[in-house]
């Protein structure tokens, strides 16, 4: 597809979540209202450190294929591209061959031809190593500067590409993009900026839309797909849904949903500064902004997150509603405790490093931990304890030992043996690799492409 | 409760929590006008030393943000633990506004000539 100006680009972007549902109808009016593309979202790290540590997606094959079909059907039908960032949730090297695979099905079942990119982003820690040894890695607030020992731990690396990749593949005739590990905007910057738009309104766009219908309120609740319109001056985006409505309020608002600071937003080749942007009703539903300004940096950089295996872990969890012991419930937790580290040493031969554990109070102190303020008996509490160590066995085995003290615990005093509440048999259920998140840096890179791999092929369903 | 105070979120719409990235936690208190945006601002009720103190972090690293024309106050600080991490107990941070909410605010003083009635939060102004 050449690179052409244009008056404006226009912009469908179905839903946050490539797999999360959206209607097929909504998607054809964008694409009648001359859509020059559609972009999705395919990933996060908002569900925790376990899929970039495993590889492994949030979201099931036959969701991403549901909405995967009629993205490809109504692009290739319409003859405008489709681009997906953070295949897979991670963004992994697996994640967008996966992704591609369920095209390649897709592209069989429907009979469909297009050029498709797949787009890498994934880094071995060995080339970051080599970047931290040259200067060229710098953590992120609140985080100290990265070790060695500490990127060669991650499971994977991924770094998230900015609009650059993308468009070079479209430049190069790719109609499908398939892209690993992205900035939530990348896609829709990388339409608007290939096609000459400036900066700030395609990065600002890029941002109210990247949650879909987010940016919106709609009578039923659920967002719908969004169709963004970004042009010389600014952007306009509307709902698909006719019922929905983007407002002044709703789209400004969008900027404060999951970002630390609302007026400046850190993208791979520079800031989006609202500060300054203004947010005006065209009509009803549909909302202009302008004022948008981007301030390019002289050092690009690659933000990375890397996963590590941190241990194996098995939860219990047991219910106690004998309000004897609820009114103690402190001292309770803290016998089990204390006994079931003596235990972990006597019966298990567990030194204190080599196994954590922790009790975790639900329905009293369960989700503040220490910050809770709140007093007062509660009628029922469960208790999840939660053990790690460096194998499941190992794990599993302090559960074990817990067993016993979680179902028979006695109050100091008591002059009877109680039983718990167990809802399982057995009540330890193994959970398998706990991993964690290590990286909150970025990498200076010479441009966006640079530690980018890109694959193109020809897709035949013919 | 003294008479003279009342809860944050007797006065604001909304208070939500959510994560900004998995390092740094972002809260935002919604108000319906800007009267009563600007009445929670001006008591300074909303500080790095307030924050500091509901969520233990460093009151250095608080972050505020008043947005005038949304009339949201907008509170970012990083995180005591890394999502997903062992001792995680709110993966998404989706739960800790509630210490927010309650933060207590004095009650506006109302207008003169303004009857007083009692309501299930407090004395509201007809």
């Amino acid at each position: 597809m050449p690179t052409t100006s244009k008056e404006s680009v226009k912009i469908i972007f179905p839903s946050g979540m490539l797999g999360s549902g959206f209607s097929e109808d909504l998607v054809s009016r964008g694409v009648e209202m001359g859509a020059t593309a559609i972009t999705i979202d395919s990933g996060s790290t908002d569900s925790g450190p376990h899929y970039l540590g495993s590889g492994t997606a949030k979201t099931a094959a036959s969701a991403i294929k549901r909405d995967l079909r009629i993205l490809l059907v109504a692009a290739r039908h319409a003859h405008i591209p489709l681009v997906v960032g953070s295949c897979g949730t991670a963004g992994t090297d697996g994640g967008v061959d996966w992704v591609a695979e369920i095209a390649l099905g897709i592209a069989k079942e429907e009979r469909l031809t297009f050029n498709l990119a797949r787009i890498y982003s994934e880094l071995h820690s060995e080339v970051l190593v080599g970047a931290l040894k040259a200067g060229k890695i710098r953590p992120l607030p609140p985080n100290d500067q990265v070790d060695t020992e500490t990127l060669r731990s991650c499971e994977h690396i991924v770094g998230l590409m900015g609009h650059e990749p993308i468009v070079a593949a479209l430049a190069a005739g790719a109609d499908v993009v398939l892209a690993g590990r992205a900035t939530d905007t990348a896609m829709v910057a990388a339409i608007a900026l290939m096609h000459d738009m400036p900066a700030g309104p395609a990065w600002h766009a890029a941002k109210t839309v990247e949650c879909g219908g987010q940016c919106s309120v709609s009578p039923r609740g659920e967002p719908g797909p969004v169709f963004v319109e970004i042009d010389g001056g600014g952007f306009t985006v509307v709902p698909l849904d006719e019922n929905a409505a983007c407002t002044p309020t709703s789209v400004a608002a969008h900027m404060l949903y999951e970002n630390s600071d609302p007026f400046r937003l850190f993208e791979p080749p520079g800031v989006l500064d609202t500060s300054f942007a203004t947010y005006t009703s065209i009509d009803a539903r549909t909302v202009r902004v302008e004022g948008s300004v981007f301030e390019q940096t002289s050092q690009p950089t690659m933000k990375l997150e890397g996963s590590k295996l941190a241990g194996y872990e098995t939860l219990s969890f047991v219910g106690i509603r004998d309000p004897h012991v609820l009114e103690r419930i402190d001292e309770w937790l803290g016998s089990v405790d204390a006994v079931l580290h003596q235990r972990a040493r006597s019966a298990l031969g567990l030194t204190r490093d080599e196994y954590r554990f922790d009790l975790r109070c639900y329905g009293w102190n369960a989700i503040l931990g220490s910050l809770e303020k709140e007093t007062g008996i509660p009628r029922e509490v469960g208790v999840m304890l939660k053990v790690r160590a460096d194998d499941q066995d190992t794990a599993t085995a302090i559960a074990q030992t817990a067993n016993v003290l979680l179902l028979h615990m006695p109050l100091p005093g008591m002059n009877h043996l109680p039983s718990f509440a167990f809802v399982t048999s057995p009540a330890e259920i193994e959970r398998g690799p706990a991993y964690e998140f290590v990286l909150n840096h970025v990498v200076e890179v010479a441009d966006g492409s640079e530690l980018v791999r890109t694959s193109m092929s020809e897709v035949s369903g013919a | 409760m003294p008479d003279h105070t009342t809860t944050l979120d007797a006065i604001a719409t909304q208070v939500r929590s959510k994560n900004a990235g998995p390092f740094w936690m972002t809260l935002d208190v919604f108000f319906t006008s800007d009267d009563e945006y600007r009445f929670v601002l001006e008591s300074l009720v909303i500080s790095p030393a307030a924050i500091g103190d509901l969520y233990q972090v460093d009151p250095a690293r608080v972050r505020i943000f008043e947005l005038a024309n949304l009339h949201v106050i907008k509170v970012s600080f990083p995180r005591n633990v890394v999502a997903g991490s062992f001792d995680d107990r709110d993966l998404h941070a989706g739960q800790q506004h509630v210490l927010l909410a309650g933060l207590t605010v004095p009650v506006r003083p109302a207008p003169p000539g303004a009857v007083m009635t009692e309501g299930s939060k407090g004395s509201k102004v007809e």
